[in-house]
Order: structure tokens, then sequence, then C-alpha cells
């Protein structure tokens, strides 16, 4: 059967090969030549792991081909359905001048930065056009909360709606929390909303970050997670970390202020290279090189914590880790194959615009409207044969992308042709050079050098993470 | 542990040989059609049994009287040589010529099953209940009999073989007697699955669907292991097929795995095997050997003293159990088990199998432990065993 391979520095003398549906081994250097040309001894160990993981087949291939066309479909089943994630920028208006930010606006101005009624209805009808029996509605911004009638409008008429359409649906927002105060949280509450917040970690470096008249952005934020966990519980509200070149400099610092927040996850997101970010780039950016090591020391520094039981997750980790561990797939849209931009989420900016994803219409501000699917007044149909979505299409599959298709991470990674069209101006991109591939190949080595080196510890802090679930098995009783 | 056979006194002749063993307070309830239930008369009690006769009862009952009575005016079940064996609530079969005395289904067991044929295609190297190549037809028979004298409230009933798919279109009317005399009681089928790699077979048991979980041994993540733990070339791929052809279908699924050493090499990649290309399965058991049948003929095949294999099974069933798939482990003894293992242990060997080693005596954990099989001797004799002191058990 096909396959793939690469050699993970720090793990001598294996070979690391898996499979087009994500399954992997680590073979020794002379079982992987063997393998390889075709003379492994059927009385080996190497053979059988092989053959039980459908590396290899014997006889008639037609029970293999059953169970891996099973994998297969079950890996990719994120594409039934189409768009599940559905992102209303309700408003552009933001109370930050964040110096990573990629669209917001300071103004008082709401007539030009929010979204109109007549867009909102359009919206709606759209959305119900696709036909995922689950959807996600999404508020961002700008900071949503400062349209916060135009949020209650939406979701009262997406509820009104749904009694007859019967779909599971999930509110999520991204807010700075300032302005929840106790009506809007009892909102939030009532309609079962899942926040989403950022805090880049201690009150120094989140302020220098995200700065706002008076500088209390982190102050207000800490109040703001107090009061929704209030109201809301404890698991309503995860918090995104964006990193700056000086976040780098401060991994263990960050984790802790996650710690003490009581926060069970933490997301390491680096500079996206949208909006104003780009134009900040040389003051606040760095390159995938510099995260690496970052990452490296922070998910270190998470392991250990969890070895002495405190339990923390890098929510990204989880989102590898569940591609290469598990048979499934995970709803993180912005890592896959076909990518998840327009297939797995659509954005319906303030303006009427139909972006294929969150950066697209931030490549949009940016001058480039390549993503723009169409406008709220198009049909579902006519936004997925749009030209937007064809140029998707044609550049969002990895598996046929030169440099990716034949990469062992493949099965566990994703395309991004939108990052590619920030950063290269081009939607397939260059690998060698591509800051997307840098990042993924990087964080792939470090985890496949934890798989390797197997860990019990480790291995069930990661169980853990692609579960869902504390594990209860207790490898130190074993040994006992 | 209590046989299901015993010997009786006949007396009169029964129109049937399957009966419903009631009390005379159940028996006059009237949920069981009288011409079908025997009425249990303990001692003391004084039943005019003519009476009995005109409301249409088919027997007396009476398990330690020595003989008829005189004025009997139905036939008598008498002088069982072990009156513990029945029950009231229990369905018996009755051989006038030889006096056996079989209960077929036992009110208030932990397990009950009905046992549908002793044909198999498959020769299982530990297979406890080795198949014999006769047509026992008969047998499907009795059992639509049996079946509606059995409890509406039993939770699960099992069939169990042989092979039950051998029986052709008769499993599917099988499973639609017991749909319509116990439609609250779920099934539990033992099968090996290779037939139902044909799909019409598939489809002739769709009526099973939401009640019944199929019960299907694999014993390995690789075709040549298990073809050779079940004697039979291409069944791998046959059982493969037929699990996903019943999963396709909604059918729920029970993957069963018996520890020996020839299945014991591939146990850890058998459990991530499973999580990956049968993630859909309802409940995977891992079980130490019966010694029974031909687990006895290959011992020296198969042993493996359950201590030295009890780390690598925890790890194994914790793998599928950490990742949502409930995992049970039966029939090894808590003593010979890593306690990180003991939380998927369970305690239900059938009752008429589950004893245990005088050195058991005394041991605190032995409410929450599977003992062991009746038929154990010291070939099978784990160095492991040992009793809980009360205070071990506690920690």
């Amino acid at each position: 059967m096909p396959f793939r391979f690469a050699r993970i520095p720090g793990v001598d003398g294996k070979v690391l090969v898996t499979s087009e549906v994500g399954e992997f081994e680590f073979l020794d250097e002379t079982d992987f030549r063997a393998f390889e040309a075709g003379t492994l001894s059927p009385a080996t160990d190497a053979y059988a792991d092989l053959q039980g993981k459908h590396f290899l087949v014997e006889g008639d291939p037609s029970t293999t081909l059953r169970m891996v066309a099973a994998k297969y479909r079950t890996r990719k089943s994120f594409l039934k359905g189409g768009p599940a994630l559905h992102v209303f920028v309700v408003t552009l208006r933001c109370d930050h001048s964040c110096r990573y930010c990629q669209v917001s606006r300071q103004t008082a101005d709401q007539a030009r930065f929010d979204m109109s009624t007549e867009t909102v209805a359009a919206a709606i009808d759209l959305m119900f056009q696709t036909p995922s029996p689950s959807l996600t509605v999404e508020f961002q911004g700008g900071e949503p909360l400062l349209a916060f009638p135009r949020i209650r409008q939406i979701v009262e008429a997406i509820e009104e709606r749904n009694r007859v359409k019967g779909r599971a649906i999930t509110f999520s927002m991204t807010s700075t929390l300032h302005q929840a105060d106790g009506e809007v949280l009892e909102f939030l509450r009532r309609h079962d909303f899942q926040l989403s917040t950022s805090l880049d970690g201690p009150e120094t470096l989140h302020d220098a970050n995200r700065p706002q008249p008076g500088r209390e952005s982190h102050r207000r934020t800490v109040e703001g997670i107090g009061r929704v966990r209030a109201v809301l519980g404890e698991r309503s509200l995860s918090a995104l970390t964006t990193l700056t070149r000086e976040s780098l400099k401060h991994p263990e610092a960050i984790v802790d202020e996650y710690v003490r927040l009581g926060f069970p996850s933490i997301f390491l997101r680096p500079l996206s290279p949208f909006g104003f970010a780009a134009k900040a780039a040389q003051r606040i950016g760095y390159g995938m090189e510099e995260f690496l090591p970052f990452y490296e020391r922070a998910l270190a520094y998470i392991l250990e914590l969890n070895r002495k039981g405190v339990a923390i997750q890098e929510a990204y980790t989880g989102f590898l880790l569940s591609h290469i561990l598990t048979p499934f797939p995970t709803g993180y849209v912005d890592l896959r194959s076909p990518t998840g931009a327009g297939l797995g989420a659509r954005v319906y900016n303030y303006d009427g615009g139909v972006y294929a994803s969150d950066e697209g219409r931030m490549l949009a501000e940016m001058g480039d409207h390549s993503l723009r699917l169409g406008t709220v007044h198009d049909s579902h149909a006519d936004l997925m044969q749009s030209e937007g979505m064809q140029l998707l299409l044609a550049t969002g599959v990895a598996e046929a992308l030169p440099g990716c298709s034949d990469c062992a991470f493949l099965p566990y990674c994703g395309a991004d042709p939108v990052f590619n069209l920030a950063r290269e101006g081009d939607p397939v991109g260059h690998r060698p050079t591509n800051a997307h591939c840098t990042k993924h190949t990087g964080l792939f080595r470090i985890l496949f050098r934890y798989l390797a080196e197997a860990d019990p510890h480790v291995m069930r802090t990661f169980t853990s993470w692609v579960t869902q679930r504390p594990v209860q098995r207790l490898p130190d009783a074993e040994a006992a | 542990m209590l046989p299901l056979h015993t010997r009786a006194v006949i007396s009169g002749d029964l129109s049937r040989p399957l009966l419903k063993v009631l009390d005379l307070a159940e028996a006059l309830r009237g949920d069981v059609p009288h011409e079908q239930v025997a009425v249990q008369l303990d001692d003391g009690i004084d039943v005019d049994t003519g009476v009995l006769r005109d409301l249409g009862f088919a027997a007396v009952m009476r398990p330690g009287a020595t003989d008829i009575r005189p004025d009997d005016a139905l036939p008598v079940i008498c002088g069982l040589s072990n009156t513990d064996v029945v029950n009231p609530g229990d369905v018996i079969r009755v051989r006038h010529d030889s006096g056996q005395l079989s209960v077929l289904y036992r009110r208030g067991a932990n397990a009950n099953s009905l046992f549908l044929t002793e044909q198999c295609n498959s020769r299982c190297l530990m297979c406890s209940q080795p198949p014999r190549d006769e047509d026992d037809l008969w047998r499907v028979s009795e059992l639509l009999e049996l079946i509606p004298l059995i409890d509406r409230d039993l939770p699960q009933l099992g069939f169990t073989g042989g092979e039950p798919t051998l029986l052709g279109p008769l499993l599917p009317e099988l499973i639609r007697a017991c749909k319509a005399a116990l439609p609250r009681t779920g099934l539990h089928i033992l099968t090996n699955g290779r037939n139902f790699a044909e799909p019409v077979l598939a489809d002739s048991v769709h009526e099973a669907a939401g009640c019944t979980t199929w019960a299907i041994p694999l014993y390995a993540d690789v075709p040549s292991r298990h073809d050779h733990v079940v004697q039979a070339a291409g069944a791998f791929d046959a059982t493969v097929n037929g699990i996903y052809n019943l999963a396709e279908r909604g059918h729920a699924i029970e993957i069963r795995f018996v520890v020996h050493a020839q299945t014991l090499p591939r146990m850890q990649r058998f459990a991530e095997f499973i999580w990956r290309n049968m993630p859909f399965v309802s409940h995977v058991a891992f079980m130490g050997l019966e010694p029974m049948g031909f687990a006895k003929v290959n011992r020296d095949l198969l042993w493996v003293d359950p201590v030295d294999y009890g780390p690598a099974l925890a790890e194994a069933a914790w793998h599928l159990q950490d990742r949502g798939i409930t995992t049970s482990i039966y029939n090894v003894p808590l003593c010979v088990l890593p306690e990180a293992a003991w939380p998927l242990a369970r305690q239900s060997i059938s009752d008429w199998k589950n004893i245990y080693d005088p050195a058991c005596e005394g041991c605190s954990m032995r409410p929450r432990c599977c003992g062991f099989f009746a038929s154990h001797g010291p070939a099978w004799r784990s160095r492991g065993i040992k009793a809980f002191r009360f205070d071990e058990a506690a920690e």
C-alpha cells in the first residue's frame, strides 16, 4: 500500500512511516529498507505490525481496502454537510487598538461599520441553505459586544427559524468581555454561548500587546472572565494567546497565568500575517523558526505541570494529536484538507460580503478580494460555485500540492491557501520558504519525537487531550 | 454452583415435555397458559389436584416428596435427586423415559442463554463447547416452545452455540419469536460473524437491530493469527466483513478476545486495531480461558499464567476504555490481575460455572471476584491465587 516516511530529529535509528489514512509506525532502519525493497520477512514482528496497520496486504486486498476506505471516510467526514461554522461579523468597531490586529476600527460611526438589519436577514437565510445538521454560529468583530442589540436580534431570529429547521445550533463569540454586563451575561447564559476571549499572558505583556485607553485591558479581561464564569459556568469560556515577539521570551510566565486563572486549556497562536499585523510585522513579528523553540519550551513546561498533577492542555497540540492518535476529524476548521475555508466555514461580513474564512475577509481589508465569494443576497449554490471557491478547491487539497503530496505529515496536516495568499501572494505557496509548512513540520517533528519516546506520563496526558476525558489508567500503579 | 440437570420420578402422561414451574399463587394469576404449567406444591401445602386438573394445569411438582399420592389427579413430578435445581419461575424439560429433568430457563440467574445448535464452521483451539456435525434442528422447535415461557421482565437473553447463523432462516425466526414474546428483553447473540460477510444474510436479521448485541470474537489485528486460532482459512476477512455489514445496518457489536498464548502476542496491537478500524463497537470483552472442551486438549499450546499477562491485559483494556469504548475483563480472578485492571473486571461468570478455590476461603474480595471455572484443575491454576485480607482489600 502507498506510504510516506520521515526521519525525525532526535529519534535515532528509526524511520516514521505514515499511511494515507493516518496510521503510523516507527520502523528500524533495517526493517524500513527491507519493507521498502519488498523483502521484509513475513516471520518478523515488523511485518505483522505493518500488516495490522494496513501498510501491507497479503492476497486478496478487498477486506483491507474496505477497512482503509472506512478509515478514509471517517477521517474526511467533516466534508459531509458543507459549512458548519458560520461567522457573523456584526461590527468592525472596537475599543482596543491592538498592535497585531487585523481589521478593527476605533470609531463611533455605527451606521458605517455595523451589520444592517437587511444583511442579517439575508445571512440567516443563507446559513439555513447549507445542509449541515449541526451549525455553529460565531460572532466576531471588531468587538461584537459593541453591537449587542444586533447579536440579540440574530440569535432570536435564528432560534425562531430553527423551530422548523431543527438543526443542532451552538452559539459562540470571541470578545474581550469588557462590555459583558449583567444583562448581556444573562442573555448569553440563556442561549448557552461558548465564549472565547483574548488573554496574552501576565498583565505587563497583555497590556503591552493590547493597548487601550487607561492601559487596563488585562484587569478588565480578568474581571470579565470572573463574571462569565459566575453566570455561565466554568466550561463556557476559553482563551486564546496571541504571541508577539516579546511573548516568545516568556513561555512559562504565559502558561502560569493561564493556570493561575484556572483555565484547563491554553491556545498558543503565532501572529497571523493579516491586516495591521502584516504592517507591524517588523516590530512585533518573527519567523516560524523563532516560534518553534518557544512552542517546544512551552509544551515541555505544560507536560511537566501535568506530570505534577496540574491538568492544563495546549489546544493546538490537542488538534494535531487528535489527527495523529484518533481515527476521527476534529471540529477545527483551520487545519484540514480539503481546506476548511468555504467548505467548513463561511463568514458574513458587516457590509454584506460573504467570505470563505475570517482570514479571507481580512485579506480583503488588505486589498485582495479573491476570497470574497459573493454577497448575502447570492444563493448557497452560487457561493459554492464562485470563483473564490474554485480557487480554494484548486489549491486547498494538500494531497495535490507540491511538497505536501509526499510529506509524511500530510494525513495530519491541512492546506491553507488563504494564509499562502496573504504571505506569498499565491494560494499554493512555495513549500521550502512557506511559514505554514515550517510551522507544521516543526510541530509534527516535536510531537512525533514525544510519541517515539512514549513516556507513560506524556502518553497519558496526550491521550486525555485527544479523548477530552481524564485518563484513569495509572502507569505507576501498574509498575507497583 | 447449581447444576442444570437432576433426576426425578414422573408419574402420568405429560402431553408436553416443556413446563413452566410456578407456585400456586402465580399459576393462578394466569400469565402463562395453564396447559404449560407445572404447579409447585411444597411440603405442607394441601391442594385438591382434581381442581388443578379441572383448571387445565399440566402437572404438579412436589420436589421433595418421594412418591405420588393415591388421590393425585394430574401427572406428578417428584423425588428430585437435587431439590435445589428447580425453583418456581423456571422452565424445565422432563424426559419421561429417563427421568431426566433439565432446567432450560432459570428465573433470577445472572445469565440465561438459549443453546441454538452444536454445529459450527470454526474449530477454535480453545473452544469450550466443541461442535458436533449432527442434525440438531429439533433444538429450534424446542426453543420456539420455550421462548413464550420465559419471564417477560428478563433484561437480557443470550443465544449461544455452535454457530447460530448456520440455522439460516431459522435464526431470524427465533429473533422474531423473542421480539414477540419478550419485547423488553435485549438479545445477546454469540456468533463468529463469518456468514454475515454475505450481505443477504446480514439483511435477514434486520429485526434484531435495536434490541440485539452481536458478540463476535476477533483474536488478532492480522488474518494469519486469527485464522490459526479459529482453525479456518479466510475467517478473519469474513468476520471483519460480517462486522462491517452488521454495523452498516445499524446493529450493535461486541468484540470478544480470549487471552491465551496464541493471542497474547498481538493483544496490544489488537486494541489499537479496534480503535482505528471499529471505533463504533459498543463493547470489547477480554476473557480468560475456559478450561473446557478443546482448551483441555490444547492446554500446552494455550496456557499462560494470568499473573504473567495481567499487566499487558490491563494496558490493552485501558487503551480502549480510555478512548470511550466500554471494555470489560471476564474470567480472570482479581488476585491475579494488577489492581489497575480491577475497575474493568466483571464478576459474572455464569452461576453454574462459578466456584472458588480452597485458597479463596476468607478472601475479602470474594463478593467482587469472578472466581474460577468449575472445570479448573491444577494444570490451570495460577500461581498468583491468594486470599486478600480485609485490610488489603480496603486499600
